[in-house]
């Protein structure tokens, strides 16, 4: 509650400070003046900026998050429209991250110092640098261009699951693959402190095999550092479904902000943005909760 | 019969500094249902023994020569298949450290069924048989403690439980590696009487590695002495604290607080280092802090007996 608060603060503040007058953009450059300051009394810009943002915050808790300027159309319904979209994006990126992360950062711990670790370390460490949209342009021209393998616009037929998945391999791929490169060395490197410690020299002394004691043993505790990595990254895969939906004409929340940054349709930034933000919120709690589902010791403590 | 026979036992470690020889020609005996204390000051091997013996040597260490027999094999020439089967099933461990010693996110239940992964019992005949030994053990509401994590217990418990693990599958040798060391002294004694019941039931031998000399009179048969890598004096228990014939178990046994007649305000302790193990000295490894050197303790010094069973490392020691 009180993040989300201060994130409105923050939004209404940095929305307040962009130049430009969203009456006249609304309105399109043949209104007269007359029009726009009727426009400006009805969005309520004529009055303090301290009142507006009373009017904004109030209206939010309460889920009015006001009207699209252009369309005229709830903005709650513009973004829950949206949203689906980019939820199936950012979970389609978790899954890349996970499946391919953790097998490799737990490979790279138990062949520590083999040419596997190293190249495991190297591909990380690329797959990281490489930003989101380069992945994502790449990916469109290697798998939707050349080989035609997988589609390269849209999100699939409305209804038809199998068609929207296929369509979701190459943006979530863009959004996931950096973060293939954070988890294995996340993994890598907690599984390394974890396989020192007194309790896996236990479980070898009485005799338990080893497959047992890097999966159950080990690994179950060397993934929590990396679940709790997820729900703070789940922000910066928020900011490369932008992208991905950009380059890949996806629709989603990312795009929508992207349009209407462009048009300068106020109402609706600040209405996806905000809507982003209690996501993000409720994703962490989400790690969290994961978190404390997976550790006894910190579900004690809860 | 003997269950475990070490002899001759070399394990260096390679280093930066060069190879490091942890164990120098170790060579004792734990017969059936006896308990052999192995006492002596940090590093001086204890720990490397113990790995030796289970194959959990450190990536760096190897045994250069000599041979660790249990119940007949030559532990040193197993592979690791055979080395894991025999882990936890004939050979078991309890650590010193029952803290850490417990993996924290799995429940009591699951580690102790995970042990008897290999007897080819049904899931509830494992449970069954986990909470029995967790009722031998005296863990209270021994079901229930079942479905508990290792940081529900308290220190005392933590360690029962581990024993209880240890002693699941009825091993032959239990390895004891400083059990009491973190625990207060009201559950050392209670450990202690708990662990000789146990192996007096299950009729196995245990190897008790300690720095308590008190302890270790109070529990072990026989004694083993370590210094640096070498086992100065062996001999019942008896033999070695009250005719002890190597100078620094004599050492030993007068620094042991326990010992001290009347109030002091000097506990007496042994003046000097152990050599840096990575260059030994060519003779006795003591004689560098032995206040009865002679010439003679330049060269090796021979494995005396002074009695039967009873072994001194040293020239002034001479058989009766």
């Amino acid at each position: 509650m009180v993040i989300v608060s201060v994130a409105m603060l923050i939004l209404f503040c940095m929305i307040y400070l962009i130049p430009g007058d969203p009456a006249a953009v609304a309105l399109g450059p043949r209104a007269t003046d007359a029009m726009r300051e009727g426009l400006r009394i009805k969005m309520g810009l004529d009055k303090p900026v301290w009142v507006q943002f009373w009017n904004f915050f109030f209206a939010a808790w309460q889920g009015d998050l006001g009207r699209d300027v252009l369309s005229d159309r709830l903005v709650a319904t513009v973004v829950m429209e949206q949203l689906p979209y980019t939820l199936a994006l950012i979970f389609g990126g978790i899954s890349w991250s996970v499946a391919l992360g953790i097998p490799l950062g737990c490979w790279a711990a138990v062949e520590r110092g083999t040419m596997a670790d190293r190249i495991v370390g190297v591909l990380s460490v690329a797959v990281i640098a490489v930003p989101s949209f380069v992945v994502a342009i790449y990916a469109l021209l290697i798998f939707a261009v050349a080989l035609r393998w997988l589609p390269a616009i849209g999100a699939g037929e409305p209804g038809d699951i199998g068609d929207q998945l296929v369509h979701l391999i190459l943006p979530s791929l863009a959004v996931g693959l950096g973060w293939v490169g954070y988890i294995a060395r996340m993994v890598r490197a907690s599984m390394l402190e974890v396989l020192e410690s007194q309790h896996i020299r236990t479980a070898r002394a009485f005799g338990l095999p080893e497959r047992m004691i890097t999966y159950r043993y080990a690994l179950t505790i060397a993934i929590l550092p990396t679940v709790t990595l997820l729900g703070v990254g789940i922000g910066q895969m928020l900011s490369s479904a932008v992208f991905a939906e950009i380059v890949f004409a996806r629709p989603g929340v990312g795009k929508l902000v992207y349009d209407a940054i462009l048009t300068r349709n106020y109402p609706l930034v600040t209405g996806a943005v905000l809507v982003t933000t209690i996501l993000f919120v409720l994703l962490n709690l989400l790690a969290d909760l994961i978190v404390g589902a997976l550790d006894p010791r910190v579900r004690s403590r809860l | 019969m003997t269950v475990l026979s070490i002899k001759d036992l070399n394990v260096t470690f390679s280093t930066e500094g060069g190879r490091l020889h942890a164990l120098k020609d170790v060579s004792f005996d734990v017969p059936e249902r006896r308990i052999v204390g192995v006492v002596g000051e940090s590093g001086c091997g204890k720990s490397t023994l113990i790995n030796a013996i289970l194959g959990l040597l450190a990536d760096n260490g190897r045994v250069d020569a000599g041979s660790i027999t249990f119940e007949g094999e030559d532990l040193t020439r197993l592979g690791p298949a055979r080395m894991q089967e025999l882990r936890g099933q004939r050979i078991s461990t309890v650590f010193q450290d029952p803290m850490g010693a417990l993996n924290p996110v799995l429940s009591v239940g699951r580690q102790m069924r995970n042990i008897q992964y290999r007897s080819g019992r049904s899931r509830s005949e494992k449970d069954a048989r986990s909470e029995a030994m967790l009722r031998q053990v005296r863990i209270p509401d021994a079901q229930a403690a079942l479905a508990r994590y290792p940081h529900e217990f308290s220190g005392g418990m933590r360690q029962r439980v581990a024993i209880a693990m240890a002693l699941m599958m009825r091993p032959a040798l239990l390895i004891a590696d400083e059990p009491t060391t973190a625990l207060d002294a009201t559950l050392e004694v209670a450990t202690i009487e708990l662990l000789r019941e146990l192996q007096q039931d299950i009729a196995c031998s245990v190897l008790f590695i300690s720095h308590h000399l008190g302890v270790i009179a109070e529990l072990c048969d026989d004694v083993v002495v370590m210094y640096a890598g070498e086992v100065v004096e062996r001999g019942t228990t008896r033999q070695v604290f009250h005719t002890p014939r190597h100078p620094y178990a004599r050492r030993l046994l007068e620094c042991d607080p326990a010992r001290q007649s009347g109030r002091t305000r000097h506990l007496p302790t042994i003046p000097g280092e152990i050599p840096d193990l990575r260059q030994r000295p060519p003779g006795c490894v003591f004689a560098t802090r032995c206040d009865q050197r002679v010439d003679a303790c330049d060269k090796v010094p021979p494995d005396v007996a002074v009695e039967t069973g009873h072994v001194a490392r040293c020239v002034l020691a001479e058989a009766r």
